[in-house]
């Protein structure tokens, strides 16, 4: 009985999300579908940092730079020879960077995830040989190596002018359909022996180790997981902004991730969800704030930056209110069905 | 013959954790090591999962030499453990903390996890089946879906217990399993070793500080002292023994 009760919430769920992505491309204006499509990015993108930092609690600060690989390989692949050669202005592109091309967005996306992933796999090596603080010195350090590669190649990544141009291909039902398909392949990995195995990692690695858990296996495959989605997360950033550069991918793009997953609590998927809704929609809307106003009958004059001071209190307030986020460790269901068991 | 310690010795910098002790478990038996705060039960529990490297010496498992081996894959030869201090995993169910032993005994890939083909949920239901198994053959599966940290001491030693019969070990070492347990507690979990040794045909290895629990449980016992082996025979026979009444109470003649 419960089993599917379980499965028509879930249906009900993915419906109401399918109808609201139809909805709001075909009657929504642009300024509006802009900031879903925002949303949907960073949701793909929280839900899958989420996985290594919240999940299997390994503080890792690269995003950014597994967000730039994608980004710069899908952009590559799909900007044609001609568009190139007209945008190289330092040096000219390499031939390898010119022959790569297709007008397949899946493609290109694709790849840009599996270049990602591949990175990440060569880096969990010497980074799972360190620990807590030190991974995330060493993760830092990974960011930031990657955008001063791109900085400094300008024969494949065009330098810090970055890339024009690229095909508009990212809607709502690019990124918004992306998005289910990522938070439903976070939720089946954290509801499976391995999501089992990367919370065990985050409470108590040598007890998991004890069980027979190979834990760098475990760390790695959420490495990879969280980067290949990053990776095509970039993708879809390059394709909706249609023009990237360096400065596009600094930490703070990483910082402004951490943001939404602690937020919505480390190691809640629907955390993240209501942490990208929240975050980068809530940034969107509070722009009134840096409007003259009138309050009380007093005129304020127009004061840019008002609200980041908001946001920032209300970011103060919610962590000092709710210390592990608005959802905690555990999911939006897990806490509905808790109710549910103990008021039976 | 289980499990074979040959001139195991351990040195952390200049201090010698143990010092050329060896020692042989036979297979069904229950074994005890006592000594001591200090006397090197633990590191030499360390040793044999795989934690320390020896520094020299063999450890020998069923034949076969365990040293260098990783310890996640000692695991999966037949050794689990329990620790001293309870170490549950603290955001999890009870049911969840004994599924982690059973990780590497569900036989479906990522890609099944991700896509959730028919194999995922057979070996979910599967090991779901065998994990209640267990907690029910404990007494502990009413309490499946509460978070492990909630429950009571005693019942928090039974879910570590669970989750190490889980691995499906052929040596169970414990550590303390009595330790901060009442005297019905001790009794209660004295049944219950050897009860699980004849049902799941278990060799027990124990570390312990309580003599009368010992006393009753062990078929044998290793006495340590300063990591040298001071007494190896009957637990009857130890508390007996000179030398070891004097590591415990102190050496009274020589004052």
């Amino acid at each position: 009985m419960v089993l599917s009760q379980r499965k028509m919430l879930h249906l009900f769920f993915y419906g109401v999300a399918i109808w609201f992505i139809w909805f709001a491309q075909t009657t929504l204006d642009e300024y509006s579908i802009r900031i879903l499509n925002n949303i949907a990015i960073f949701m793909i993108l929280a839900v899958s940092y989420n996985l290594i930092n919240g999940v299997t609690g390994q503080l890792s600060l690269e995003p950014n730079g597994f967000v730039a690989i994608g980004a710069y390989v899908a952009a590559i692949i799909l900007l044609d020879a001609d568009t190139m050669l007209y945008q190289y202005y330092i040096e000219d592109p390499s031939p390898v960077v010119l022959a790569i091309h297709s007008q397949s967005f899946i493609l290109a996306l694709l790849a840009g995830g599996i270049v990602s992933a591949f990175v990440a796999l060569m880096l969990s090596f010497p980074v799972f040989r360190v620990r807590g603080d030190y991974l995330a010195i060493v993760t830092l350090g990974f960011g930031f190596i990657i955008r001063i590669l791109a900085i400094n190649n300008p024969h494949i990544t065009n330098g810090s002018l970055g890339l024009n141009d690229i095909p508009e291909y990212s809607n709502l039902y690019w990124t918004g359909g992306l998005a289910i398909v990522a938070v439903t392949v976070i939720l089946n990995i954290i509801y499976s022996k391995y999501g089992r195995a990367m919370k065990a990692v985050r409470d108590d690695e040598d007890t998991a180790i004890a069980m027979g858990v190979n834990t760098f296996k475990i760390k790695t495959l959420a490495f990879c997981t969280s980067a290949f989605m990053e990776g095509v997360g970039g993708g879809l950033l390059a394709c909706l902004l249609t023009s990237i550069s360096p400065d596009l991918f600094t930490f703070f793009l990483t910082f402004q991730l951490l943001i939404i997953i602690v937020l919505g609590g480390l190691g809640s998927t629907t955390g993240a969800i209501i942490g990208s809704i929240l975050v980068i929609g809530g940034a969107e809307w509070m722009r009134f704030l840096d409007e003259p106003m009138a309050l009380f009958g007093f005129e304020t004059p127009a004061m840019p930056g008002m609200r980041m001071v908001i946001f920032s209190v209300i970011l103060i307030l919610v962590m000092l209110f709710a210390r592990e986020g608005i959802m905690g460790k555990k999911e939006l269901l897990e806490r509905f069905w808790k109710k549910k068991k103990e008021d039976s | 013959m289980i499990l074979q310690v040959k001139h195991a010795t351990m040195r952390f910098g200049g201090v010698v954790a143990i010092n050329d002790t060896s020692f042989t478990v036979n297979s069904k038996e229950i074994y005890g090591l006592i000594g001591p705060n200090g006397a090197g039960k633990t590191t030499m529990f360390n040793i044999i999962t795989g934690n320390y490297l020896a520094t020299e010496g063999s450890i020998l498992f069923r034949q076969e030499e365990l040293k260098g081996i990783k310890p996640h894959k000692i695991v999966r030869k037949g050794i689990a453990r329990t620790f001293q201090n309870i170490r549950l995993f603290k955001s999890m169910s009870v049911l969840d903390n004994v599924l982690i032993g059973f990780d590497f005994q569900a036989r479906y890939s990522f890609l099944e996890a991700i896509t959730r083909l028919p194999r995922f949920f057979g070996e979910e239901k599967r090991i779901r089946t065998k994990a209640f198994e267990i907690l029910r053959y404990l007494g502990i599966d009413h309490l499946a879906h509460h978070n492990a940290t909630d429950l009571s001491y005693g019942q928090q030693r039974k879910v570590e217990i669970a989750r190490a019969l889980a691995t499906n070990p052929e040596l169970l070492l414990l550590d303390e399993p009595a330790a901060g347990m009442n005297p019905a507690e001790t009794k209660e979990l004295a049944a219950l070793i050897f009860k699980a040794r004849e049902d799941f045909d278990l060799t027990v290895l124990l570390i312990e500080h309580d003599m009368k629990f010992v006393n009753q449980l062990c078929d044998k016992v290793l006495v340590l002292d300063y990591g040298k082996t001071i007494f190896e025979g009957k637990p009857a026979d130890a508390i007996q023994n000179e030398e070891v009444i004097a590591a415990y109470l102190g050496d009274f003649k020589h004052d």
